[in-house]
């Protein structure tokens, strides 16, 4: 706060004085209603869940009581193997739509940067899928995918490329491939607008610069566009790493988790525990653990973007 | 601080002109989905709150997949967002044994006791106590198109193994790629499925000491039997991902010579604004097994439950008594037959329905009820995870019922500590 306190040309404010001190009071009530609120909504039940996750609450078992059993919950999820491979595929959703995303992204930015009639526009109408909710989003990917009468199919067939209608989301590894299909759709959009804002801070000289150089647009892509687009990739990758590793909305439309359980991501696991069985303490544990996966990685990658504005 | 005088004295009018008008404001939550349909629910409360000015009725429709999950987080927090809530016949032990339901066991005449199915007042009861009011009475029937069994030249099936000797004729013959549609979606749709072939085989799920056995004899025969007619494309590889809707989709739109569905199928796959084959759809009993059980088909009764939270019970059991009451009954029997016995030998009702009722005077023989256990959630996922690992060939259907076997023992030991 002192930093803030605007040079005094005439001792209006007299050092450690009573209007220094008025105004800190005075930013201390103006902090402390959004204060208070985000500790009702936001810290409060964070320690609640906590403290749930340290016990044994199961509803259907109201004769059991609720005693405190300490790590017992983590330690029964970290030993199970349903949680192991369902953070595999949660590993694996993530990795992938990311990587798609990326590209995609930087694609549809760099075209979106060159200039050409039209682009204003274009500009916009990639934001549709964007402004979609999810939920809309995964209705219409899963009637695309149906068996029966999909669009998916209808296209795969009129190209010749299937001889009869395939049902997409009934096998586990091409379903989980459709989800990951929702979800690009849907997130690549915001990718590509958050690389096209990164691409505009380069300053066009030094393009001009690599073309007396004798630099072909590849080249130029390669040293020029991608290291200076480096902070802009980290901040996304950051960003969709957190939001792809909680995916929950387009699963729990698309295919409740199945075909066996070929989607079954860690949130809709979360899920299950919680809502479907009433293991609150196991589902808060759950979460819990979630927390931890998403903050190790999200510290990794803070460390990794320190690095790179050093570079 | 004008304003702020201002600003009470408008909270004040808003508050004193709620209390003049003086509703007590009760909520329901619904499916969207099997029975009774939205529509027909908003115009039962139309009619109620006409005789009944002094009551409002917030309703709410969810799918049936989340009807649980909503009611859980409603029940758990206490908060009354919801008083009365539809409650499925899997749910009693689960929610009572929570303490979520009220005990309406004293509001119930005997009288009107002895004229509802017992199948669907079992719907709602839970060691002898009664926590709802029965009010959909629901099972399902076999379906199949009249106009396909007709080119081949097949008379309506009664087993199971007429009904695959004809779909191999339709295949055959190019009638229709998929004869069969069945609801095997992840969750509890192929659970129930499951049961149906496990039923009319004759096979149960637990031994005589309660142990799981799913693993042998006819509930592996049952899966066997999907999984074999699946891939020999009898049954549309589709129905992995089908719940009752799709399969109310493939039906209608002449994709299938067979299907099964509860009752609201019926009419809607008869009614040319719905359907591609309406006069086509025939509702039938389910099939059975020649060696084992004539037919087989699942209790889904539902009920009319009131949550301990709720602020205003007798107005809420009001509400329920209206929509479970004769007239309703009568009235909107397009999409669910009456829980009242004495009107199946209604003559409205009979002109009304005469295949629908004719049929279920006869499947009502067969119904069965899923275990009622209050880890039956736990069971049921289970269950549909390891069949579909079995239809989706990620495990053979011996190596995934063994796999159900030890998960239930697991889930079992753990609810016995």
């Amino acid at each position: 706060m002192h930093s803030k306190v605007p040079p005094t040309p005439s001792g209006m404010y007299p050092r450690g004085g009573l209007l220094r001190r008025r105004e800190t009071a005075f930013a201390w009530a103006l902090i402390l209603p959004s204060f208070v609120f985000i500790g009702v909504i936001i810290f409060y039940p964070m320690g609640l869940s906590l403290r749930l996750s340290l016990f044994q609450v199961d509803l259907t078992r109201r004769g059991a009581g609720t005693p405190f059993v300490g790590l017992a919950n983590y330690i029964d999820i970290l030993k199970s193997g349903y949680f192991w491979s369902s953070v595999g595929r949660t590993a694996y959703f993530t990795v992938v739509s990311i990587a798609i995303e990326m590209v995609l992204g930087l694609f549809i930015a760099l075209l979106l940067n060159e200039k050409f009639r039209g682009r204003s526009i274009l500009r916009s109408l990639l934001l549709l899928p964007w402004a979609l909710p999810i939920t809309v989003d995964a209705i219409m990917w899963k009637w695309i995918f149906n068996a029966n009468y999909g669009a998916f199919n209808a296209l795969l067939q009129q190209l010749g490329l299937i001889e009869k209608y395939q049902p997409w989301l009934t096998r586990p590894w091409s379903a989980m491939h459709c989800v990951i299909a929702a979800d690009v759709w849907k997130v690549t959009p915001l990718v590509a607008l958050l690389l096209l804002a990164g691409l505009q801070t380069i300053p066009r000289e030094l393009y001009e610069a690599a073309e007396v150089d004798g630099a072909g647009w590849f080249r130029s892509l390669w040293k020029i566009t991608i290291p200076l687009l480096g902070p802009t990739m980290t901040v996304v990758l950051v960003l969709r790493t957190l939001d792809a590793f909680r995916v929950f909305d387009i699963v729990y439309v698309m295919t409740q988790g199945g075909p066996a359980n070929a989607t079954k991501v860690i949130s809709f696991l979360t899920y299950q525990e919680a809502f479907k069985f009433l293991h609150f303490s196991r589902g808060a544990a759950l979460s819990y653990l979630i927390t931890l996966i998403v903050a190790v990685l999200a510290l990794l990658y803070t460390r990794a973007m320190k690095r790179q504005i050093e570079y | 601080m004008r304003r702020l005088i201002s600003m009470l004295c408008l909270v004040g009018v808003v508050l004193f002109g709620a209390c003049a008008l003086g509703k007590v404001e009760i909520s329901g939550l619904f499916m969207k989905q099997a029975g009774y349909q939205e529509s027909d629910i908003r115009a039962m409360t139309e009619e109620f709150l006409k005789m009944r000015p002094d009551i409002d009725v917030k309703l709410s429709f969810v799918a049936y997949e989340e009807l649980h999950d909503k009611i859980v987080v409603a029940a758990a927090s206490g908060a009354g967002t919801y008083d009365v809530i539809l409650l499925d016949c899997i749910w009693p032990a689960e929610f009572a044994e929570a303490g979520w339901l009220l005990d309406v066991t004293e509001r119930l005449s005997e009288e009107d006791r002895a004229d509802i199915f017992p199948e669907v007042l079992s719907a709602v009861t839970y060691r002898g106590r009664l926590y709802g009011m029965p009010w959909l009475n629901d099972w399902e029937y076999f379906f199949y198109n009249k106009k396909m069994l007709e080119a081949v030249g097949a008379k309506p099936p009664t087993y199971w193994t007429e009904v695959i000797d004809i779909a191999r004729k339709l295949k055959a013959q190019n009638i229709v790629e998929y004869p069969i549609i069945d609801a095997w979606g992840q969750g509890e749709a192929v659970v129930i499925q499951w049961l149906q072939y496990v039923y009319a085989m004759g096979g149960t799920l637990f031994d005589e000491a309660g142990n799981p056995t799913m693993n042998e004899g006819k509930p592996l025969e049952a899966l066997e039997f999907m999984v074999q007619h699946m891939d020999e494309g009898l049954f549309n590889p589709a129905c992995i991902e089908s719940f009752y809707e799709e399969v109310r989709r493939v039906f209608s739109a002449g994709q299938a010579a067979f299907g099964l569905n509860w009752t609201y199928m019926y009419n809607l796959a008869n009614d040319p604004a719905e359907s591609q084959i309406a006069g086509d759809a025939v509702i039938a009993v389910i099939p059975g097994f020649p060696d084992g059980r004539r037919s087989a088909t699942c209790n889904g009764g539902m009920g009319l439950s009131i949550l301990t939270s709720s602020q205003h019970p007798d107005e809420a059991w009001d509400y329920i008594q209206y929509l479970a009451s004769k007239e309703v009954q009568k009235k909107y029997s397009q999409n669910a037959l009456p829980i009242w016995k004495s009107l199946y030998d209604d003559p409205e009702l009979i002109a009304q329905q005469p295949e629908l009722i004719k049929v279920a005077k006869e499947q009502i023989h067969y119904i069965f009820d899923r275990p009622q256990v209050p880890w039956y959630s736990q069971l049921s996922l289970i269950l549909s995870e390891e069949l579909q690992a079995a239809l989706t060939k990620a495990k053979t259907p011996k190596q995934a019922m063994d796999d159900a076997v030890s998960r239930t023992k697991e889930v079992m030991e753990r609810y016995a500590q």
